[in-house]
């Protein structure tokens, strides 16, 4: 083949652009599993000569995070609990909005449609301060249920532009048999639309996983330390200005916050890069 | 004649309930949306310091914001940013889409690699490239250490330089999914038309530059769209990478406005800035709404 | 004024400014197979979804068995209906598609077994199931659909373009069964197609529509024979019947017509023009069916009036069974079905043979039936 060497640079190039990527991530890696005097010596780029776990400990059960030296643990929880609930409720909203606006259209229904998806957009800057206000005043501030409120509230948009534009093409003579037949509305969303949703839903639980349990600027405004996400701890660690850096630590305490989404689009990728597409209003 | 009775319930509930469904939706879109939206504006001309307050005081929040140097920076800096980064991402996200499309092997693991970063949280990323290129542990002490004693990269602690840091953060970031996109567009383009271009006798060059290229303008706009706003609305990774710093080098209009809302009580001309970053946003995000969406009216 | 079983009063249907279906009259008797047929938008469909319930009545009235169902859902309207993409439920078995109709109204089980098991005997599907749609032929999901609408014992069954997903052979032979369903069942049936071959062989009755307006509403012979109109005249039938001008003239003391052909012109006998003694000169556009004009061997020999003439051929193109011959009348392009193994040979004279009592006539202006 004449193109051999071509072929050649093609490979060098693209590879050289996986060692770019994979740099940050290798750097996190091999620093949390080494001794913090060998990361401060200049051995930033090598493989640990001592291998410990104690910065994984550390990070996870003991590090000083805020007030307390308790670990990143209570904040990986809170994450959890307020990660769960708002996805859960953001995507089934966002189903059944789908559902209405594609298979029981009214007038004025694109327009509505556009309104919602203008939420997706908004800098949150611009609700912050009113946000504060309505949490205190629905006894949700600096707790978990507040930070689960505000997710769905911005999440809905996001799910709703999911599952429109999955079920605008999904025929909707199915839905006409199907009331043909004597189903009513509740019915044939359980029925018929949800058992063919799956692929849809997937895409959006992944989403909003990703963006919420991402989310920094939410947990920043409107967390106490009782119910700080973990991102929010984790740039607490870090940008902590008492005491020695302890790097390997911030790394270890970094690729925890980063496990569960790297980990659900390791599993599913696929459904990730469908759900980062779907940016474009169509679909 | 045959008797015309008066709807039913059942036929009344089928036109009510799915607006009756979409409506708590649509209610809290109404409220927490576009309601705050005007809360935040009318804050944005009244005189609210630490909380808010309403009296009237018109465009002052405004005026003053426009003489605040720390303004002028948030803004210069966001220009630079914004501009660089779109350009970089859409520059380097098409060159890798166009390589990859070539029937590579190991094509899925090459994207799952290139992709991967845009699943982090930004807080992750703004640690892992702060320790990098922090000069005291990261690629300086590396290269000191390796023997390259002269080498010196310390743009993070530079005040004319940490800028572009992020910029190097966020194309990180960002840049395997406008590859994606790019990717996206690249096959969905009609083989038989690439076939019928070689036939014509272009070449691999051609067939990019004057075949491929033009028609993935969809990409490019969807793209442009989603780096444009992801640029203005970046917080989280100025927080970690730099916080702001130092001094206030590396301030952007989010920044900006939550540390002018919540720390230095200045909560009107926060919410002027917010106001700001909003109107920039929808500069560019409604007209493309608008397009995206006006052959679906009915 | 006794009410028919389905019964569309001044139905149209406007969205917004836009009017699709102008005021339509449609009274359907119990058992009768009646077929909307027209081209694309002509409001064939809107209508049949309005008789279904899935569009709303802009103004006029549908009644069903003597009630009136404008405002009633399409569940309670007794209805089933048959879908272009036979709308079958891919989550569910083919079991599950046709018995999902039965639970929704509530049917007991050992009930819904035993239609199950006698519908999938008379469409013979029983051996299909406990497949899932995906797996099935275009052909068996047609059965399907068609066993789900019948688990319904529907006052009446509505069929929406439900042969146009199927290849040309599978569609005859569907059609045949649908026919032969109808024999059995005797239920009354809508039925949507733009092909007017299958509105010709399935129907009791036509409704041919265009442009937001049901043409000609009549039996099959009648639409065929008797067009109301020069849209029904071109639009059933194939190839199309002959529309070409011609003028009324008096011809042996009697009406006849008289037509410009490739030569000069000829002189035919026009019998159903007879009362047009009073309109004689004027211009009209005169329509022949094919097999109206044809060689003098496959002439209807029963008819009382065959008119045999020596004309130049055009075109002459062979399917096996016909030759279709084209002439030149009237300055039009007309076709003549021949024999197959007719002589006529572009550019030579032939003998055509024209059966004038088949012959109709129409208003050029108008075009409304004239005779």
């Amino acid at each position: 083949m004449t193109l051999r060497p071509a072929r050649i640079l093609l490979y060098a190039i693209l590879g050289l652009f996986c060692l770019y990527y994979l740099l940050p991530l290798y750097v996190m890696l091999v620093n949390s599993v080494k001794p913090l005097q060998e990361i401060t010596s200049g051995g930033m780029m090598e493989l640990p000569q001592v291998w410990t776990l104690a910065p994984w400990h550390n990070a996870w059960s003991q590090a000083q995070v805020g007030v307390e030296a308790t670990g990143l643990k209570p904040y990986f929880l809170n994450s959890l609990l307020m990660v769960v609930p708002a996805v859960t409720i953001a995507t089934v909203l966002g189903a059944l909005n789908g559902y209405v606006l594609t298979k029981w259209r009214f007038r004025g229904d694109t327009i509505l449609f556009g309104l919602m998806l203008f939420g997706c957009f908004i800098p949150f800057q611009i609700v912050l301060i009113p946000m504060a206000r309505s949490l205190g005043f629905l006894n949700l501030s600096g707790t978990v249920g507040g930070l689960i409120f505000v997710h769905v509230v911005y999440g809905i948009s996001f799910s709703t532009l999911y599952f429109r534009n999955y079920y605008s093409a999904f025929p909707t003579e199915l839905v006409r048999a199907a009331e043909i037949d004597g189903a009513g509305f509740f019915t044939i969303f359980w029925r018929i639309l949800v058992p063919n949703s799956g692929p849809i839903a997937v895409v959006c639980v992944i989403w909003l996983f990703t963006n919420i349990w991402n989310d920094f600027l939410f947990g920043a405004s409107f967390s106490d330390f009782s119910s700080q996400p973990m991102t929010v701890a984790l740039n607490n660690l870090v940008q902590s200005s008492t005491g020695e850096k302890e790097y390997n630590v911030h790394f270890a305490g970094a690729i925890m916050a980063a496990l569960p989404t790297l980990f659900v689009y390791i599993v599913a990728g696929r459904f990730f890069v469908r759900g980062l597409m779907s940016g474009s209003v169509k679909g | 004649m045959a008797a015309h009775p008066a709807p039913s319930a059942r036929a009344r509930l089928r036109v009510l309930l799915p607006r009756l469904v979409l409506s708590p939706s649509l209610a809290l879109v109404a409220f927490f949306v576009y309601g705050f939206i005007a809360f935040t504006t009318y804050l944005s001309f009244s005189d609210s310091k630490m909380l808010p307050s309403y009296g009237w005081v018109g465009f002052q929040n405004y005026e003053t914001l426009f003489s605040l140097r720390m303004w002028d920076i948030a803004v210069t800096n966001l220009a630079i940013f914004g501009i660089l980064y779109i350009v970089i991402c859409s520059f380097l996200g098409l060159m890798l889409a166009i390589l990859l499309d070539q029937h590579i092997r190991a094509e899925g693991f090459i994207r799952t690699v290139y992709l991967y970063p845009m699943a982090l949280s930004f807080i992750v990323t703004g640690v892992a490239w702060k320790w990098f290129l922090d000069p005291g542990i990261g690629l300086e002490a590396v290269m000191h250490d390796w023997g390259w004693t002269s080498f010196e990269f310390r743009w993070i602690k530079d005040r004319d330089m940490a800028i572009y840091t992020i910029v190097i953060a966020a194309v990180w970031q960002t840049s395997g999914f406008v590859m994606a996109t790019f990717l996206a567009g690249l096959r969905g383009i009609d083989s038989e038309m690439l076939k019928a271009a070689r036939v014509d006798g272009a070449g691999t060059f051609a067939v990019y530059r004057r075949i491929v290229i033009p028609q993935l303008r969809p990409a490019f706009l969807s793209a442009f769209v989603v780096l444009a706003h992801m640029a203005i609305k970046s917080y989280d990774l100025v927080v970690a990478l730099t916080n702001g710093g130092p001094g206030n080098a590396t301030a952007v209009p989010s920044t900006f406005m939550y540390s002018y809302t919540f720390t230095r009580n200045q909560m009107g001309i926060g919410a002027a800035s917010a106001e700001i970053m909003l109107l920039t946003i929808a500069a560019v995000i409604i007209p493309y709404l608008w397009s995206e969406l006006k052959e679906d009216k009915r | 004024m006794t009410q028919a079983f389905l019964n569309i009063d001044k139905v149209t249907k406007a969205y917004g400014a836009v009017q699709v279906l102008n005021e339509t009259n449609i009274a359907v008797q119990k058992g009768e197979f009646l077929v909307l047929v027209g081209p694309s938008g002509c409001g064939k469909s809107t209508l049949l979804n309005m008789i279904a319930g899935l569009e709303n009545i802009t103004s006029g009235e549908v009644s069903i068995d003597g009630r009136v169902v404008n405002d009633v859902p399409p569940a309670d309207r007794n209805i089933a209906m048959v879908f272009q993409s036979y709308a079958l439920y891919p989550n569910m078995t083919v079991r599950g598609n046709i018995s999902f109709s039965m639970e929704m109204h509530k049917v007991p089980k050992p009930e819904r077994e035993a239609k199950i098991a006698q519908v999938a005997e008379l469409l013979q599907i029983t051996h299909l199931l406990d497949r899932k749609p995906g797996q099935l032929s275009g052909g068996q999901r047609q059965r399907v659909a068609m066993g789900r609408a019948l688990t319904r014992d529907p006052a009446v069954f509505l069929f929406d373009e439900p042969l146009s997903n199927l290849d040309a052979k599978l569609r005859v032979d569907m059609r045949t069964e649908i026919k032969k369903l109808h024999q059995k069942l005797g239920t009354t049936i809508v039925y949507v197609t733009h092909d007017q071959v299958e509105a010709l062989t399935l129907s009791t009755r036509i409704a041919v529509m265009f442009g937001g307006d049901v043409q000609q509403l009549g039996t099959p012979e009648e639409v065929y024979n008797n067009p109301a109109n020069m849209f029904v005249a071109g639009f059933m039938g194939s190839p199309a019947m002959n529309l070409f001008p011609a003028e009324l003239i008096e011809l042996n003391g009697a009406v006849g017509v008289k037509v410009v052909t490739a030569g000069g012109f000829i002189t035919l006998p026009f019998p159903h023009g007879a009362h047009l003694t009073d309109q004689i000169g004027r211009e009209i556009v005169l329509g022949v069916r094919p097999e109206s004009m044809t060689d003098p061997e496959s002439a209807d020999h029963d008819s009382h009036c065959l008119e045999h003439v020596d004309l130049p051929v055009e075109l002459v193109e062979t399917t096996g069974a016909d030759s279709f011959v084209t002439i030149l009348l009237g300055g039009k392009e007309c076709i003549g079905r021949f024999r197959g193994k007719s002589t006529a040979t572009a550019g030579q004279l032939t003998h055509v043979t024209f059966d004038m009592t088949r012959a109709v006539a129409f208003d050029p202006k108008t075009e409304q039936r004239l005779a």
